[in-house]
Order: C-alpha cells, then sequence, then structure tokens
C-alpha cells in the first residue's frame, strides 16, 4: 500500500494526543453509528511497481492502430514534443483555478494568450477560458440567447456530431427550450428548411461547418437567414480548419465555437478534450465559464485576474449564466502552446496536408469499383463514400493490418485524413481496400 | 512579463511538418480566410523559455503547502501521469470497435466499481467532465424520475442549504428547477425545523454536502433525508467533501440517492490550474435505468457499451475525461481500501491539529471536531485591528504559502476556510501555523504590512474593478 501519507503512524498518535483525543475513533464522534463504517470492502493497496504491472496491462489488452483513417470529433494530429514538455511543468499540472492572482500570474497570462489565439483563429471578439468539450460548447452557445420567455426556440443542424446534437437537447430540454432539429438535405443543413422553422421565438441556430459528413456548410446564406429572423447563429467549427478556411468572424456569426482536441491533445479514448467558445463582442457578458482579463496593479504593472465574474456561479449562485466552474484549464494551455509552436505558416500547413491528403484519399478511393463520394460537395479533411462491402467487413480486414479504416455511417464509410497519413500510407490502405474488397466480392 | 505575440518575430519558425507530399488541394476563393491569423512567430527556444517564466509565476501544490479549502489540494503522485500517458490509452480512439477497446471499458468498468463501494451506490457513470457538471447530471436523473412518474409539473424545487457552494443553486437551475434556501442551525448544520417546513409536494430534491462546507458531519443526516423522501423527493450528495469520509461513512448509508465525486480532489488527479476534472455519478439502482449513455456493462469477462432503457441522454461527448480516470484508477490501485480509510482519517486529523493550534489566536467558527476542513471567523480582529480575511491571505502569499479559501461559505463573514489534506507532514503543518499565529500578531503591532501585502511578489493586488469595467480579454496587436 502506498498512501501518499509523510506522517507515520507514531507521529499521527502525537498529534491526536496534542488535540486531546485517545483514538483515530474520536474524530469521528459526530458521525451516528447507524451510517458509520469500518473500512471497505476493496482489495489491499500496491506498490507501485505492481500497480504500474497492473494498469499498463489494462492498456495493453487496448488496440493502438498504426495508421488511422477514422475521425467524427476525435483527429489524430501531429502533437510536437515541446508540447507535452511544456504542458507536464508540475507548476501548471498542480495549480488550482487562478483565484490567487499574485501567484498565479503564469496560468492568468497563458489563458489570456489563449483568448487572443481563439479570437485570432475564429475572427471574434471575445473568447473565454473554455468549457469541457465541444458538444458542451455548442450547448452552452445556443443557450447564450435562450432567455426563457420570449426567445425559447433552438434550430439545430441535423448535419452536426450526433454527441453534439444529443447534448445539446439534453441541455435544451432541461433548461425548457425547444430544440427543432432540421432535417438534411444530401447531408448538408436544409436552408428551406430552416427559412421554415425560423421565426420571432427564435433565439439561436447551431450549424457545424465541415458538419459531420466533413462538408463545408453554405454559412453565408444560413447567417443571412438567421439574422433576418432575430436568431443569433452558433457556429461549430474545426479549429485545424481555420488555419486555411474562412473564419467564423469573416461570416458574421454571433458565437463560434468548436472541439479543440485537434489542437495538440492526443485521442485519449475521448478525453479530456477541450470546448472553445468565442463571441462578438455584444454577447461578452452572456459567455460562460472564466474569463480572463488585463489590468494593473496599484504599482501600475501589468498583470492578469479573472474578471467579469458577476456571470458566474460563485458569485451569483442561482442566476449565474452557467453553472461551470472547473473547466480545461490544462487542455487550453496545451491548445495554446500547440498554436504558438505552429505559428501561421504550420497550422496553414497542417490544415493544408490535412485536407489535401484527405482529397488524394478520395481520389484513390474512387478509383476502386464501388467506392464513390455521396455528395459531390467542398470538404475539408473528411467524407462520406460508399462502400461495395459492409464497412464493418471492410474495417476488421483493415484492422489486421493495424489501420483503423473509416466509420461506418448509415451503410456508407465517413472517411478522414490528416497531415499524419502520408502518401505511402494512403496509397497503401487503397491497395489493401482495393484487394479485400475483390477477395470479399469474390466469395 | 512579455506576451507571447511580443516575443514574436516575422518569419521564425520551428521545422514541424513536411511539405505536402500530395497535390495540393484548391478551395475555392469565396471558402478561404482572408489572413492569417496573428499566431505568434517563434523558435523552440524562445517557447520553451516563455512557459519557464510562466511555470515560475505559478504556484502548484508541488511548490509548496495549498491549504485551499473545499478543493481538497492533495499532492499528484507521479505514477498516476506515467499510466495516464500510455499509448495504449492515449492513442486510443473513442470510436473504436469495443472488441479493441478491452482495457479502456475494464477500467472504467473497475474505476465504478471502486466509486460505488466508496459512496454506497450502484452504478456510475464517468461522462460528466467536472463536479458542477456531475451536479447537472445527478439532477437530471431526478428530473427523469419525477417526469417518468407524471410527477415534474408539480415537483419543480431543489432544497439547497445556505452554506452550499455557489454551483449547486446554478446546477439546480441549469437542470431546471427553481432553488429553495434552507437556513443552517447554530450547530452549522440543517435547520431541521426549516427543512421540515420548505419540504413539500414541490420538492424535487436536496443537494446537500456532508460533511457541508464549514467542515462539519450533519449528525441529523439520517433525519435529513428521511424528511425529503417522506415528502417525496429524492437526496443528492455533492461529494466535494467525500474525502473526509472514505471508509468511515458513505452516501448512500445516509439515505442518498445519487451522489457526484470529483477525482481532481478526492482521488488525486491534478487540478490543471482549473481543469481537466472528473465529475462521475453514482446512483442508487432504482435510478440505474436514466444514466446518460452509453454506460460500460461486462458479461463473461467482455465489455462492452450500452444505451440505458430511460436515459437522460448526453451530458458531453463519448466517455468523458476518460485518461483522468485512469489517474484516479491508479491510485485507486495504489491504496486499496485500506490506504483510502487512513487518507480519510488522517485528512480529518490534520485540520483538527491546525484547528487546534490556530484557536489560540483565531476565532474558530465553529469550534469542536471538524472533519477535513475548518473555517475561522476574522470578524472580531477585522473589528479590532482593521484586518480581514484578505488582508492575511495576502500576507501569506509573502510566506510562500496558498491562501485559504477566502469569504466561503457566505453565511461566515470574515472567513477563511483552510483544508490542509493527508499528505502533508507535522512540520509543514506546524511552520503554516506558526506562520499563521505570526501574522495574527502583526495585525496588532504591524497592520500597515498586512494592508500592503504582498510585498515580495512578482505583482501586487490586481484592480479587479477597473478589469470588470474595462475589460480588455485578448492582446490588442498595436
Amino acid at each position: 500500500m502506498s498512501n501518499y501519507l509523510p506522517s507515520t503512524r507514531d507521529e499521527r498518535l502525537d498529534m491526536l494526543h496534542a488535540i486531546g483525543l485517545q483514538s483515530p475513533e474520536d474524530l469521528y464522534a459526530m458521525v451516528p453509528d447507524a451510517v458509520r463504517i469500518h473500512g471497505l470492502n476493496l482489495p489491499e493497496g500496491m506498490s507501485e511497481l505492481e500497480v504500474s504491472q497492473r494498469v499498463t496491462a489494462l492498456s495493453e489488452k487496448n488496440t493502438v492502430f498504426r495508421s488511422v483513417f477514422r475521425g467524427a470529433g476525435a483527429y489524430r494530429h501531429f502533437i510536437p514534443a515541446i508540447v507535452k514538455t511544456i504542458t507536464s511543468k508540475e507548476e501548471f499540472l498542480t495549480a488550482y483555478t487562478p483565484y490567487q492572482a499574485e501567484i498565479s500570474q503564469g496560468v492568468l497570462q497563458s489563458i489570456f494568450e489563449y483568448q487572443t489565439q481563439i479570437c485570432e483563429l475564429t475572427g471574434m471578439d471575445v473568447s473565454n477560458a473554455s468549457v469541457y468539450d465541444g458538444a458542451t460548447a455548442a450547448a452552452e452557445a445556443v443557450l447564450m440567447n435562450v432567455d426563457g420567455r420570449r426567445k425559447k426556440k433552438v434550430i439545430v443542424s441535423s448535419a452536426a456530431h450526433p454527441d453534439v446534437i444529443a447534448v445539446i437537447r439534453t441541455y435544451c430540454e432541461s433548461r425548457g427550450a425547444e430544440c427543432v432539429l432540421l432535417p438534411d438535405d444530401a447531408h448538408a443543413t436544409d436552408l428551406n428548411a430552416l427559412k421554415a422553422a425560423l421565426d420571432a421565438q427564435t433565439a439561436s441556430v447551431y450549424v457545424q461547418s465541415p458538419n459531420f459528413y466533413g462538408i463545408l456548410e453554405d454559412v453565408e446564406t444560413i447567417v443571412s437567414l438567421a439574422h433576418e429572423a432575430g436568431a443569433k447563429v452558433a457556429l461549430g467549427v474545426n479549429p485545424i480548419s481555420l488555419g486555411l478556411l474562412k473564419t467564423p468572424g469573416e461570416y458574421g456569426v454571433d458565437i463560434a465555437c468548436g472541439e479543440g482536441q485537434p489542437l495538440g491533445l492526443p485521442m485519449g479514448f475521448g478525453g479530456p478534450y477541450l470546448g472553445f467558445m468565442a463571441a462578438s463582442k455584444e454577447m461578452m457578458r452572456k459567455l460562460p465559464g472564466r474569463i480572463v482579463g488585463q489590468t494593473t496593479d496599484a504599482q501600475g504593472r501589468r498583470c492578469f485576474v479573472l474578471t467579469l465574474q458577476a456571470r458566474e456561479q460563485h458569485i451569483r449562485r442561482e442566476k449565474a449564466s452557467s453553472n461551470i466552474c472547473s473547466n480545461e484549464a490544462l487542455c487550453a494551455m496545451t491548445a495554446s502552446v500547440y498554436l504558438a509552436a505552429m505559428g501561421p505558416g504550420g497550422l496553414r500547413k497542417a490544415a493544408m496536408n490535412s485536407a489535401s491528403h484527405a482529397h488524394y484519399l478520395a481520389q484513390k478511393l474512387s478509383e476502386i469499383a464501388g467506392f464513390s463520394l455521396v455528395e459531390e460537395k467542398p470538404f475539408f479533411h473528411e467524407f462520406l463514400m460508399h462502400c461495395p462491402i459492409a464497412p464493418e467487413k471492410l474495417n476488421a480486414r483493415l484492422a489486421e493490418h493495424g489501420i483503423l479504416g473509416g466509420l461506418p455511417v448509415d451503410g456508407a464509410i465517413l472517411w478522414c485524413a490528416t497531415e499524419m497519413n502520408s502518401k505511402a500510407e494512403i496509397d497503401n490502405l487503397c491497395a489493401l481496400t482495393a484487394q479485400i474488397v475483390g477477395e470479399e466480392a469474390g466469395k | 512579463m512579455k506576451l507571447l505575440f511580443e516575443r514574436s518575430r516575422t518569419g521564425r519558425a520551428m521545422n514541424l511538418l513536411p511539405d505536402c507530399d500530395v497535390p495540393e488541394v484548391s478551395f475555392d476563393e469565396s471558402l478561404l480566410r482572408s489572413s492569417a491569423p496573428r499566431l505568434p512567430e517563434l523558435s523552440e527556444v524562445d517557447l520553451d523559455r516563455h512557459y519557464t517564466a510562466l511555470s515560475k509565476e505559478t504556484y502548484g501544490v508541488n511548490s509548496g503547502f495549498y491549504p485551499l479549502g473545499s478543493c481538497t489540494m492533495k499532492y499528484n503522485p507521479r505514477v498516476n501521469e506515467a499510466m495516464a500517458s500510455l499509448p495504449g490509452f492515449t492513442e486510443l480512439h473513442p470510436l473504436q470497435d469495443p472488441a479493441t477497446t478491452q482495457g479502456a471499458l475494464e477500467l472504467l468498468h473497475t474505476a465504478g466499481k471502486y466509486i460505488c463501494e466508496i459512496t454506497g451506490m450502484d452504478d456510475m457513470t464517468f461522462q460528466p467532465a467536472a463536479g458542477a457538471h456531475g451536479e447537472y447530471t445527478g439532477l437530471l436523473l431526478i428530473r427523469r424520475y419525477h417526469q417518468l412518474r407524471g410527477d415534474l409539473e408539480k415537483r419543480t424545487k431543489i432544497l439547497v442549504p445556505d452554506s452550499a457552494h455557489g454551483t449547486n443553486p446554478a446546477s439546480a437551475v441549469m437542470a431546471g428547477f427553481t432553488v429553495v434556501s434552507v437556513p443552517s442551525n447554530a450547530e452549522g448544520g440543517v435547520d431541521l425545523d426549516a427543512l421540515r417546513a420548505a419540504a413539500g409536494e414541490d420538492t424535487a430534491g436536496l443537494m446537500l454536502t456532508n460533511p457541508n462546507t464549514l467542515g462539519l458531519f450533519d449528525p441529523n443526516i439520517l433525519e435529513i433525508t428521511k424528511i425529503v423522501h417522506e415528502a417525496g423527493g429524492l437526496c443528492y450528495y455533492d461529494g466535494a467533501n467525500l474525502n473526509a469520509v472514505m471508509g468511515h461513512a458513505r452516501p448512500g448509508d445516509m439515505g442518498f440517492d445519487c451522489v457526484h465525486v470529483n477525482l481532481h480532489k478526492t482521488f488525486s488527479t491534478p487540478h490543471g490550474g482549473g481543469g481537466p476534472g472528473s465529475g462521475p455519478v453514482g446512483c442508487k439502482a432504482f435510478l440505474s435505468d436514466y444514466l446518460p449513455s452509453p454506460q460500460v456493462r461486462e458479461d463473461n469477462g467482455v465489455y462492452s457499451l450500452y444505451d440505458p432503457s430511460e436515459s437522460v441522454g448526453k451530458v458531453r461527448s463519448f466517455q468523458g475525461n476518460f485518461l483522468v480516470v485512469v489517474r484516479a484508477m491508479t491510485y485507486l490501485f495504489s491504496l486499496g481500501g485500506e490506504g483510502l480509510t487512513e487518507a480519510s482519517s488522517t485528512a480529518v486529523l490534520n485540520a483538527n491539529y491546525m484547528m487546534h493550534r490556530l484557536s489560540k489566536s483565531y476565532e474558530i467558527a465553529y469550534p469542536g471536531i471538524c472533519m477535513h476542513e475548518f473555517v475561522m471567523d476574522l470578524k472580531k480582529l477585522k473589528d479590532e485591528t482593521g484586518i480581514s480575511a484578505m488582508d492575511v491571505a495576502k500576507r501569506l502569499l509573502d510566506f510562500g504559502i496558498h491562501p485559504p479559501t477566502m469569504y466561503f461559505p457566505l453565511i461566515v463573514h470574515e472567513a477563511l476556510m483552510l483544508e490542509p489534506t493527508e499528505t502533508e507532514s507535522r512540520e509543514t503543518l506546524d511552520d503554516a501555523c506558526d506562520l499563521f499565529l505570526e501574522i495574527a500578531k502583526e495585525a496588532r503591532e504591524n497592520p500597515e504590512i498586512l494592508h500592503s501585502a504582498p510585498n515580495t511578489r512578482t505583482v501586487g493586488r490586481p484592480d479587479e474593478v477597473s478589469a470588470a469595467r474595462n475589460p480588455i480579454l485578448r492582446y490588442p496587436f498595436e
């Protein structure tokens, strides 16, 4: 057993006596006998060596794929060595939320830098310090404009990520907001249905671009339709794509949000991830979560503090804009270090190489009989394809070669490529796929 | 300290990615951004030194004593980090076939079993990403319970003691309830008469921390949960203070129907300057079908995912903050049942030891035996010397100790709330007590030094008013 207690049993006994108690039992005198227990029915503790072996054995029961062609909300990108080096620094790792500004300038400044980078990336005015993940970011974003009186309807594109839709629905239902799911039109947001659904009660519209199927939505039309009807637009974006593609700010959306995992975080079986949120200045005081601001101390020195706290739960209690307290600060720092390491050129390259690999993959796969794009629409680094055999079957065979194939979606297959998938890797995937399809067809 | 953007020099870059080895795709001009984001342009050495400088202006548990009440700033074992960095966990795609993630699912399932035993619950979800998120999820279970009984329209109120964390009322509102605040009695516990008066046909449930935010175990706990149950409500346990009672008392035995725990408090995962945390929610069997989807189950040694039949839906994508759960599981394996029990009793001992020593110069808000934390009331000191809880907290910064939680709970006006945790040695506690006593002396003999504190940091007290009045929330690039 290693319980990380520095004090010995003798020292503890001394301390007990020093405060006038006889046995550790006396510490729990206030606990009624009816609920008092004496220990837990759990295995004995272990040495560090045994624990390492036990947990490592669990990790080895999982399959790590050498080559990953699956995205759908979690992406394998290159993570520069400097990222983990910096975010493992013990001060960053073991600090609490920076309430005491005088000994937290490092964390506060890093959040301020993160906020600036998110604003630059999205073209928006204001960013918060992060929320839990892309899905909760979307849910918080659509609720920012729901007022519980006149504006209580939220319109969500069904071409968004299914988990994002599910979380938005959960949040809306409990808040008493009506959540209308738009049908999709050829795997993109149905603009006619949107037009019909918009009314004076509509608080916000949520659209994701690139959407779940990788397709770039007609954001310009969506924004103008929504704004005409007096609704706000929350746009879900892939942050890597913004190294290249038009920003939410340029489209004139009110809130940009998304999953920050591609910015230096490992796939990690789903988390921890990073929800980023940025808004127009007008929406600033409705943003949930922590926000860091610049100020000065009594001697005029520049410093940073948590600010606009009148929005938050520890001040406003039941009137807060959200209940969020702990967020994903270290993940936000990870994204910030990643973006600083990449710089504008590196980020553009990550975006360009991802998109180019995906387009090359789409073209190569299309050369195999039975594979074709489900939609001929502009896409970023994911695309949906018809598959001549059951996608699950194809994936099972690819797995034998250490390849994680695309995600099966309604009989089709959703592929993804990033800068990690080299031409050689793509060529290999396509050769194997052609061979597998041939063999399976011959059976 | 310079900002990243002030260190940037045009043309500097790290060589991280190769040139594209396939033809570059060309997007329609209308789809492209008009100018590149103004990200900093830096060499690796610039970047590395920048963050080393920032780390020196950051105080973590590894920097020193961190008695921040209600936050359980215990030591974060290194082996936890090593395990969470294993490629067999970090390189898993969340949508891999469960046949290829058996180890990860087994880990989630095992962590669930351990924490159910610790809390006295039957089932557990790891989807909530933090404590407040767990509160919200727990309240959704309560909401679902009333909804399926056709009772939701009339059961709209959540009872919350006035000593509760601010997240409790905020979570209740997010879950669609209104909040009824229940006053505390003279002993710092729930006022039973007030609770009886508040509980009724409109009660959906109660949210309670026990021990509460004053560091007191409520001896009437069984009566409290009984009153709520008899009114038809359910009882939610906020596990923020679970570190006091592991192996000594369980919320499930106290009459609670669902709980959340903070892996980043009780189970030693690091706080990361404000997350990532993890706030798993446990429940009694009668609420299991309402848990968020998907859940992990085991049949004959094979683990799979399933959607509970009456699920409240999803509260986060995928399986939650999985790598945080890996850290917590490592800790649970390390300590085992006996180690957890001893960790709690030592946390309680350390708090009582400090309270005992500090009571010589500071007024204790609720004297007696405390649990893992205690609250000092500096009102008298302030009346006599003009020195506030804030002044004492800021003076501690000069000596390299993280201050206690200030001005919380709200029912104590000049509150300083201390939680030493079990991972501090007697010397550390003694040194900190000496310092607190010295500061109390300074308050009487040299109050000026406290008003101006901190005097040794690179910045002094920041002007928070102008920060909020004229918000500067990003670098202006001018």
